[in-house]
């Protein structure tokens, strides 16, 4: 029996292997699909898999293991991925999860007797400003409450699908109402620019960039001094320029969409709203680097989106603006293609995504040589982030000029800020860059906030005193993220939630990464338990250094930050929490030896 | 493009090769910068960051970073030594290693380099981890407790026995080396002469019935410490 049913496997698993061309650099959409198909990609599909495409076995192994949304378990028909972020804390997750445990009557990490449900945890979705979120069955259902899971639960269990239920929820506003997505997200976009969300004619920008010649768009480029918009601030003209000057192989330009900070939603309602403009920004930065092939690498989170993606895909190619002599340019040549994440927050690091694009596992790489040299499959590969080639196309279109009035100094241009947590209007604002952080409080109805977290965990968490400082690149970088604490919450218990997000996010390559988050999470366990010392402050502020200073990638060097910016602002709240000794041990003793004393009839003396 | 490249190490002018790095510039100059994920024969890991240097006022990895013109690089500050100190105390806790009873001890490079660092006890808790032991297969077997993901025996399967047998699963704190067969080390072609079995620098992958034929006293590290062979590479000066 067993064996039959291994040999229908094996035609099945061909099949599949088939579709992506049996291309190991395809190994992600493969073990993808097998997920889809089987609800886990088990050791022996694994087996069939690797013979399929004719690689390592460990090598499928080791993906499989990688990425959130891959079980080697079996998992629910209908997987739910509730999101532990720390806005969805605070907007009621706990209830929500526990609603979920006994409408399933599972726990967590449990899978239903029927196989119909699962219940696992997953790292933030981007549904920040609408919280608490889970994707159930691939689709996000948001603004969750306990009666909305009971009735979730019941519609599954009695047949409906996914898509079903969110339409008796109701679908959301702007595009969340196409017809090829049909999702019950919300844009909120509370307030749109000039650049990024103002009216766009399709084709304006690539018709603009082909009249010039490629080095002119990336003269214009660096002289609207925009850079990157994923926080770090690389010029983005620069990276053009080093992209289209590398030598060897072709160019590929890739948009990575895997925005996983928490509290980052921005990427979504440009996507949703504007996926021409971003398109449009790949296309013109294909014209600018010689590329004849783009990637857009979305987060699986996101997968809702995606047959309206390629849609607009589509059409862009029947209007010219993609495929061959792109926009009437005779000679240019240029395609996109969207590659799925499987969930990791680490692919959201250029390298990582890379990694992740040839069918591996999601770690960075070491440079030199750096992706503009030598990227996708050793190819020179220019990376960036959507609202940056948003942004790049609007430059193109419009100029230099008419770009660096808005923003001040050298952060030109207006950024996209996702805002969530305790304000009266959460959601997408698009603001001139340089504003200070309480104008923005202002602006999105923030009554008396205790701390925001600027640029989510990796970013800085800051008290009133500097309310008064600017997002912009010399004073707080954001990837967009902003997240309002109000006076009653417990930064204690959104630093610890920010510490497991780490913990559970770091690919595990170097050292100071993989062991530092868990030390760190250990640490703030026992200052919450009441057993914290003066000592374990100190301590968490030298072993944040070592790992700011050693880790390999942007991930390591800033996972320390949910620690080290409280502690240097919010000191108060870690001294309440701890003893003033110098040295405590690091457990309750009675607590510790209860089950033996139980066991040995013999009990600790009272001193 | 000249052929020699200059640079200060420790204040002392060194030259190095084109497409070398620090740390194989360091080599051939005679200066020791400890590293554990890094061996000659195999690209460079860059897992461990024990080699981490200060390049011009920046913190690197000696072993990823290519040697340049004019780098002014520091190998032996206060700072460094306690950062890698560290690192090796995070290998330490991380895992469980058992150095009186292990058969690597005195031929073990993160024992030898916890010596070299004048490590006494680590500054860390120790986490106790449950670690498997792959056993199934008669000559080899590899003992998760010990391993410290360096990914040495990984790139040596790849790079070196061009049969890559062994490779990483999981991530974060719960990533391990694993055997490419659902069968374990018993399901893949691995012999006690392949690369990937000898490049390990800990008691984790071991031959089985090797383990006392060089006597406690007569290993690699009883009577110099770890980094002596590069060192007497220094030139007379």
């Amino acid at each position: 029996m067993q064996e039959i049913n291994l040999k229908a496997l094996q035609g099945e698993i061909k099949a599949i292997a088939a579709t992506e061309g049996n291309q190991r650099t395809r190994l992600i959409n493969v073990v993808r699909k097998v997920q889809a198909a089987y609800g886990q990609v088990s050791d022996p599909m694994i087996d069939l898999i690797s013979e399929a495409l004719s690689m390592p076995r460990i090598e499928v192994e080791g993906v499989v293991s990688f990425y959130h949304f891959l079980s080697k378990r079996k998992l629910g028909r209908m997987p739910v991925f509730l999101n532990s972020s720390a806005v969805a804390e605070m907007m009621g997750l706990k209830e929500v999860a526990a609603a979920f445990e006994k409408a399933a009557g599972i726990k967590f990490g449990e899978v239903t007797p029927d196989e119909l449900l699962s219940l696992s945890w997953t790292s933030c979705i981007g549904m920040s400003d609408q919280e608490p979120a889970a994707l159930i069955g691939g689709l996000p259902f948001v603004r969750l409450t306990p009666e909305k899971v009971f009735s979730i639960i019941e519609g599954l269990r009695s047949g409906k699908s996914p898509q079903e239920l969110v339409e008796k929820l109701g679908v959301g506003d702007g595009n969340n109402a196409h017809p090829l997505v049909r999702s019950m997200v919300n844009n909120h976009l509370q307030l749109s620019g000039q650049v990024l969300f103002s009216s766009f004619t399709n084709g304006a920008a690539l018709r603009k960039a082909v009249s010039l010649t490629p080095e002119q768009v990336i003269e214009e480029v660096k002289r609207s001094r925009l850079r990157g918009r994923g926080g770090a601030g690389f010029p983005t003209g620069m990276k053009w320029d080093f992209c289209r000057k590398a030598q060897g192989g072709e160019h590929y330009v890739f948009c990575n969409a895997d925005e996983g900070e928490p509290g980052t939603f921005t990427d979504r309602v440009l996507l949703t709203e504007k996926p021409e403009l971003v398109f449009e920004g790949m296309t013109v930065a294909g014209y600018a680097i010689d590329a004849e092939h783009g990637i857009l690498y979305l987060r699986q989170e996101y997968q809702y989106l995606l047959a309206y993606l390629e849609d607009v895909l589509e059409k862009r190619r029947t209007a010219g603006l993609l495929g061959k002599n792109c926009a009437g340019k005779a000679g240019f040549n240029f395609d996109i293609r969207i590659q799925m994440g499987a969930g990791a927050y680490i692919c959201g690091e250029e390298s990582a995504l890379i990694n992740s694009t040839e069918g591996r596992r999601g770690d960075p790489r070491d440079r030199p040589p750096f992706p503009v040299q030598s990227g996708y499959l050793g190819n020179p590969t220019l990376v960036n982030n959507v609202e940056t080639l948003a942004a790049a196309a609007r430059v193109v279109e419009n100029g230099a000029e008419w770009y660096i009035v808005f923003g001040s100094g050298q952060s030109t241009g207006t950024k996209l800020l996702s805002v969530s947590g305790d304000c009266r209007r959460p959601g997408v604002y698009e603001l001139p860059m340089g504003l200070p952080v309480r104008m923005i409080l202002a602006v999105v109805g923030a009554e008396n906030p205790q701390a925001v977290q600027v640029g989510g965990p990796s970013g800085t968490f800051i008290a009133e005193k500097d309310f008064d400082r600017k997002i912009c690149y010399d004073d707080l970088s954001t990837g967009g993220a902003l997240i309002v604490f109000g006076a009653d919450r417990d930064i204690m218990s959104i630093v610890y939630n920010f510490a497991c997000f780490f913990e559970s996010e770091s690919c595990g390559w170097c050292v100071p990464c993989r062991v530092g988050t868990r030390l760190l999470k250990a640490k703030l366990e026992k200052i919450n338990q009441g057993n914290g010392t003066l000592r374990d402050l100190a301590e968490m502020e030298q072993w944040g250094k070592i790992m700011k200073s050693t880790s390999r990638c942007g991930l390591g060097q800033t996972a320390a930050n949910p620690e080290l910016t409280t502690l240097a602002n919010f000191r108060s709240i870690y001294q309440h929490r701890i003893k003033e000794d110098e040295y405590l041990t690091g457990f309750d003793l009675k607590t510790a030896v209860a089950e033996a004393c139980e066991a040995t009839g013999r009990y600790l003396q009272d001193e | 493009m000249s052929d020699k490249i200059k640079f200060l190490m420790e204040g002392k002018e060194c030259t190095g090769k084109p497409g070398q790095s620090i740390l194989q510039a360091a080599d051939d100059n005679g200066v020791y910068i400890p590293r554990l994920c890094y061996h000659p024969d195999l690209k460079p890991g860059g897992s461990c960051r024990v080699c981490t240097v200060n390049v011009n006022g920046r913190n690197m990895a000696a072993c990823t970073t290519p040697v340049a013109d004019g780098m002014v690089i520091l190998n032996e500050t206060e700072e460094l030594r306690d950062l890698r100190r560290a690192l090796v105390e995070m290998l330490f806790i991380e895992g469980n290693h058992y150095c009186p009873f292990c058969e690597k001890s005195g031929n073990c490079e993160l024992q030898a380099l916890a010596y070299r660092l004048k490590i006494m006890a680590p500054r860390f808790p120790y986490m106790f981890p449950e670690r498997k032991l792959d056993a199934t297969h008669p000559a080899i077997f590899i003992d998760g407790n010990r391993c410290i993901q360096c990914g040495r025996c990984v790139r040596a399967a790849e790079e070196v026995d061009h049969k890559p047998i062994l490779g990483f699963i999981g991530r974060g704190v719960a990533m391990r080396i694993k055997a490419g067969s659902s069968k374990g080390l018993a399901g893949v072609e691995i012999g006690p002469e392949d690369a990937c079995v000898k490049v390990c620098p800990v008691g984790s992958i071991i031959v089985r019935e090797t383990a006392y034929r060089t006597p406690i006293g007569k290993r690699t590290y009883d009577h110099q410490p770890i980094g002596s062979d590069i060192e007497a590479r220094a030139p007379e000066s």
